[in-house]
C-alpha cells in the first residue's frame, strides 16, 4: 500500500462552526410518491410528537406534496405541460408502484380507510398543528415554474441548500426520501 | 405521593401508527404534571412504541397490558 501525501495547496480547509446539535430532525423530500410522502410525514409528525423540532426541505418532485391541489403550475410551454403532466396536491399524487393511471392510488387510499390509517391530507394537517417546518427550494421551484403562492399557507419562504444544511448541521438526525 | 389523582382516558382503539403516538402526546399537555392518562388501543405497535416515546419524552410508562386483541397503558406526565 502506498501512501501519496498531498502538496498542502492541494488540500481545501474548510473552518465549521462547531454549533451543538438540537434534539431536532432535518428531512429532504424529494420524491412526489404518495407511498414515499406518507412515510415522510409519518416520520415528521412522529418525530414532533416524541419532542423534537422538525424541519422538512421539499425539491424537486417532492415539491407536489406541499402545492395547493386544483392548480396547474408552469408559465412557459415545457413549464406548463409539466404542470398538467405532474399535477400537485396530496390528492393528486400516485404510488411509486403500481399507480396503473390513477387506479393503485384509489385502491390504495380505500384500503389504508379501511384499515383505519389517516390519509395524507390528515397527516400533512397533523404535521402543521404540530409545528413541523416546511421548507421549500427555490431552485426547482424555478427550474419547474412553480409559484411560491400555490404552495400551502403553511410553507416558508422558498431557501437554498446552504439553509438546509444550517438546520441539517444542528440536526441529531438527517433523512433523504 | 403515588396516588392516582383522575386523569384522562383515551380513546385509542382502531388507530394506526402514527397516530395512537400523536393523539397521546397532543392528550399529555393538556394534564398537569404528575397526572396521568389511561389509553386504550387495538394496533399492536403500541407495545413497541409506546414505551420508546415514554423513554424519548422522558415520561413514565406506569403499566402497558395486552388483554386479547386490546392494549391498555398508563402513561404519567413527568415534564
Amino acid at each position: 500500500m502506498t501512501v501519496v501525501d498531498l502538496p498542502l495547496a492541494n488540500t481545501l480547509t474548510v473552518q465549521s462552526n462547531e454549533k451543538s446539535t438540537k434534539n431536532k430532525l432535518s428531512m429532504v423530500i424529494f420524491s412526489g410518491d404518495m407511498d414515499k410522502i406518507l412515510a415522510a410525514f409519518i416520520i415528521a409528525t412522529g418525530a414532533a410528537a416524541s419532542g423534537m423540532e422538525v424541519t422538512m426541505f421539499f425539491t424537486f418532485w417532492g415539491l407536489k406534496a406541499i402545492q395547493k391541489s386544483g392548480v396547474i403550475t408552469g408559465k412557459g410551454l415545457f413549464g406548463r405541460m409539466l404542470g398538467m403532466m405532474n399535477r400537485g396536491g396530496l390528492d393528486a399524487i400516485g404510488p411509486s408502484r403500481l399507480n396503473m393511471g390513477g387506479m393503485g392510488r384509489w385502491m390504495f387510499k380505500l384500503m389504508m380507510k379501511q384499515k383505519g390509517v389517516a390519509s395524507l391530507p390528515e397527516l400533512y394537517e397533523m404535521a402543521v398543528d404540530l409545528g413541523v417546518k416546511m421548507m421549500p427550494c427555490q431552485m426547482s421551484m424555478d427550474v419547474m415554474e412553480i409559484d411560491p403562492q400555490l404552495f400551502q399557507d403553511n410553507v416558508e419562504p422558498p431557501v437554498g441548500v446552504a439553509a438546509f444544511i444550517e438546520e441539517a448541521a444542528e440536526s441529531k438526525a438527517t433523512l433523504f426520501i | 405521593m403515588s396516588t392516582q389523582t383522575t386523569g384522562m382516558v383515551l380513546d385509542l382503539k382502531g388507530l394506526l401508527c402514527p397516530m395512537p403516538v400523536i393523539k397521546l402526546a397532543k392528550a399529555i399537555k393538556d394534564i398537569p404534571v404528575g397526572e396521568i392518562i389511561e389509553a386504550f388501543a387495538t394496533d399492536p405497535g403500541v407495545m413497541a412504541d409506546i414505551p420508546a416515546w415514554c423513554r424519548t419524552t422522558g415520561n413514565e410508562l406506569v403499566t402497558l397490558e395486552k388483554n386479547d386483541k386490546q392494549f391498555r397503558f398508563v402513561v404519567r406526565r413527568v415534564k
